[in-house]
């Protein structure tokens, strides 16, 4: 357009006065899209004809709650059409509900108040007859009641969240006099265990997140978000340890790359724990978790390693316990938070995202912690290395069988 | 379907110790002491807020058809003889089946069930079938009649294409209570999506003066997988809850009572506070049993017979507690 206006030989956009801002060739043809379009759908989208078939109901349950004398659950349209609730059978009678009373649309919401004297420790199936006749089928495995969300739970989740996050680290983190003292070879050994650590909780973390994608709705994408959550962790803390690394840089030598290391780590442990958190406090909020000493044990087991694994790049340093405890709480703490998310707010789409997340500031963490491994003839999988991953992969596996949830 | 209930990891492990811990009979009987169900449904199972199909749009209503005998035509043949003759069509029709439940069905003059067609023993009797669907359809009547009015494919007339008409003719016998439905293969589509009738040929000398009810037990599988998700008697559930069958004190009381359930092996009927005597088929006139519960499989039928000695409102129902629940209830109200 411009170049047509412009006298042959000369410079297409340079003439003052005819010169078409570049910001209005990016949106001509985005005008141009949406006319198309308009048209399109204005003329009933041409050529196409009717849709066959009848509509598709497709309604996913995102959460159950549990009251005296009712089920309630929130269900969320994942197909392409309007979904009509018309009648609720639970345990094949038909029972009384509210809500849902008009069509729930494409990605909407609706929560079924359904009035059934559920008896503690029995399974239910509720099931939701639509309009065209099409079930939605529910199944309740045990009835267990709702915790109330009240302050006294929060701070319960609170403790839970200290007890399997903070504290293990913290105690972990006790290594770090003896790692100060231990020779360049076993602090190599010591990184490799660290690496092995993390990537069983990436593969982990990956799985888990697979996992609560194929439960609940997969109108968001299902397993891709946890591809997608994991791309962004890697992404961003990339973009972070460079900034970090360009930082020390310019201000002082002798900062190092350890307190980088160990804060990336710190960061991408944490972000774990807060995938960790979401699934402890969903599986207590169902009932589907006791909570005792064994678990709190097994998890102190557990997450003691990755305490380990925060201060092994401190090995050479003398970092101040404040920053210690900085470290330790932005590893820890998100699991409080998370189990707040879990037993709050579950939704299984999210956790499947935050799983993805986790897992993707692991391996991130675990590339930047690699080149710490090389020996001095710069081999990476010299014997120490692989020992040393193969143990922390193999302590992950044996301690996280005491801790499934 | 999968919910969103997650179950991470060892939980079935959990769960199970879970039910073991807090499943005991203390927890039980605290949990159920609470909180009786009093809403719309007045403490029985029941749709949405009480509500109930809008029986106009669907053309017929369960309160008349318990009453509806169709008689037909009558006419004299040479030599004196009843000709007794009906017109049935078959006709496709969106059915409101429950609140808000719309269901494609097949019908025989546009309900469900079809015409309770009543004649009289020893009549000739003359249906004519005009197939007014895009399916092949039959009338199969139960009785006594030739092999080529059997209403089944391949014989006689045998299998009635769309548009089709063909006529049905045969002598009124045995005396009982039959019923009538489409043999085209596949048979559990043909019958469950609506095609069935009550056919009822009263005895020579006629049966005792009686407030007289049919009863179709049916259900509708609306989800198409061979269950059934609604069950009633006369189609729709529930109606006999929201308008209870008005009946009047030591009057005697006639049920003709069919099922054409598919799908379930059998459906029962059971009357509460009172029992009644039952002759099964009706085809006799002592009755085998008094009784206040009878099953009977697809195709069987009975006659019932009781007096209310008391007034006030009697539930009557399936004794399956699953059927009674998803729809298949109802009262009598003794004035």
């Amino acid at each position: 357009m411009a170049g047509a206006d412009s006298p042959v030989g000369g410079d297409p956009v340079a003439v003052a006065g005819q010169r078409v801002p570049s910001w209005l060739l990016a949106l001509v043809p985005l005008l141009l899209i949406a006319v198309a379009l308009g048209v399109f759908v204005g003329l009933g989208g041409p050529g196409l004809g009717e849709r066959r078939g009848p509509p598709v109901e497709e309604l996913a349950v995102e959460k159950t709650t549990l009251r005296p004398g009712v089920i309630e659950l929130l269900v969320r349209n994942d197909g392409p059409d309007d979904v009509s609730i018309a009648q609720v059978q639970v345990n094949d009678a038909f029972a009384q509900f509210s809500g849902a009373d008009q069509p729930i649309g494409r990605l909407h919401t609706a929560a079924v108040r359904v009035e059934q004297p559920w008896i503690e420790g029995e399974a239910y199936e509720v099931s939701l007859l639509t309009a065209t006749g099409g079930t939605i089928i529910h199944e309740i495995p045990v009835a267990v009641a709702t915790p109330e969300t009240d302050v006294s739970f929060f701070a319960l989740m609170a403790l839970l969240g200290v007890y399997v996050g903070v504290i293990p680290i913290a105690l972990g983190m006790l290594w770090l006099p003896w790692i100060g003292r231990i020779s360049s070879r076993w602090l190599r050994l010591i990184m490799a265990l660290t690496v092995g650590l993390l990537a069983f909780l990436a593969v982990d973390a990956t799985l888990e997140g697979f996992k609560s994608a194929g439960e609940g709705s997969q109108a968001f994408g299902g397993p891709a978000l946890v591809v997608i959550g994991a791309a962004i962790a890697y992404l961003s803390l990339s973009g972070v340890s460079e900034w970090l690394a360009r930082r020390q840089q310019t201000t002082s030598a002798a900062g190092g790359s350890g307190d980088a290391l160990a804060l990336l780590v710190a960061v991408g442990i944490g972000l774990h724990n807060l995938g960790e958190g979401v699934a402890i406090g969903a599986a207590y909020s169902v009932g589907a978790l006791t909570l005792g000493a064994f678990l709190v044990v097994g998890f102190a087991i557990h997450n003691t390693t990755e305490g380990i694994a925060i201060v092994a790049p401190l090995a050479n340093r003398r970092p101040s316990v404040t920053r210690l405890i900085e470290l330790g709480l932005i590893a820890g703490a998100p699991a409080v938070l998370g189990a707040w998310i879990g037993s709050a707010a579950f939704n299984s789409s999210l956790a499947a995202f935050l799983f993805g997340f986790g897992a993707g500031a692991i391996v991130q963490v675990v590339v930047q912690l690699a080149p710490s491994l090389r020996d001095d003839d710069g081999r990476l999988l010299h014997p120490a290395a692989v020992g040393g991953l193969t143990a922390g992969m193999a302590i992950m596996f044996a301690t996280g069988l005491l801790v499934s949830v | 379907m999968t919910g969103a209930v997650p179950v991470l990891g060892a939980s079935a492990v959990l769960l199970n110790s879970q039910g073991v811990l807090t499943g005991g009979a203390a927890a039980r009987a605290a949990e159920h002491s609470g909180h009786e169900m009093d809403g719309a449904g007045g403490g029985h199972a029941g749709f949405r807020d009480g509500a109930t199909v809008d029986h106009a749009a669907n053309g017929f209503d369960p309160s008349d058809i318990v009453r509806d005998f169709d008689w037909g035509t009558t006419s004299r043949m040479a030599g004196g003889r009843t000709l007794r003759q009906w017109e049935l069509q078959a006709v496709e029709r969106e059915i409101e089946v429950a609140p808000g439940v719309s269901y494609a069905a097949w019908t025989y003059n546009g309900r469900i069930p079809g015409p309770t067609l009543r004649a009289r023993e020893g009549e000739r009797l003359r249906i004519t079938f005009a197939n007014g669907t895009g399916h092949p359809h039959t009338i199969h009547f139960h009785g006594i009649h030739p092999a080529e009015m059997d209403g089944v494919p391949g014989v006689g007339a045998g299998t009635i294409g769309p548009g089709g008409v063909t006529v049905y003719e045969f002598d009124a016998q045995p005396a009982g209570l039959h019923l009538y439905h489409c043999h085209v293969r596949p048979l559990a589509e043909h019958i469950a999506k609506g095609l069935y009738g009550a056919f009822i040929i009263d005895p020579a000398g006629g049966r005792p003066e009686a407030d007289e009810l049919v009863m179709v037990m049916n259900g509708f599988d609306t989800n198409f997988d061979r269950a059934n998700e609604l069950y009633a008697a006369n189609t729709i559930p529930f109606a006999y809850m929201n308008r209870p069958i008005q009946a009047r004190r030591d009057e005697l009381v006639r049920v003709y009572l069919v099922n054409v359930l598919e799908y379930d092996l059998i459906n029962s009927f059971h009357l509460h506070g009172n029992l009644f005597n039952y002759f099964p088929t009706g085809t006799g006139a002592a009755a085998s049993e008094l009784t206040d519960t009878v099953m009977l499989c697809q195709g069987q039928r009975g006659i019932l017979e009781w007096r209310f000695p008391y007034a006030g409102k009697f539930m009557f129902h399936a004794h399956q507690s699953e059927f009674t629940e998803l729809g298949w209830q109802g009262f009598f109200e003794v004035s």
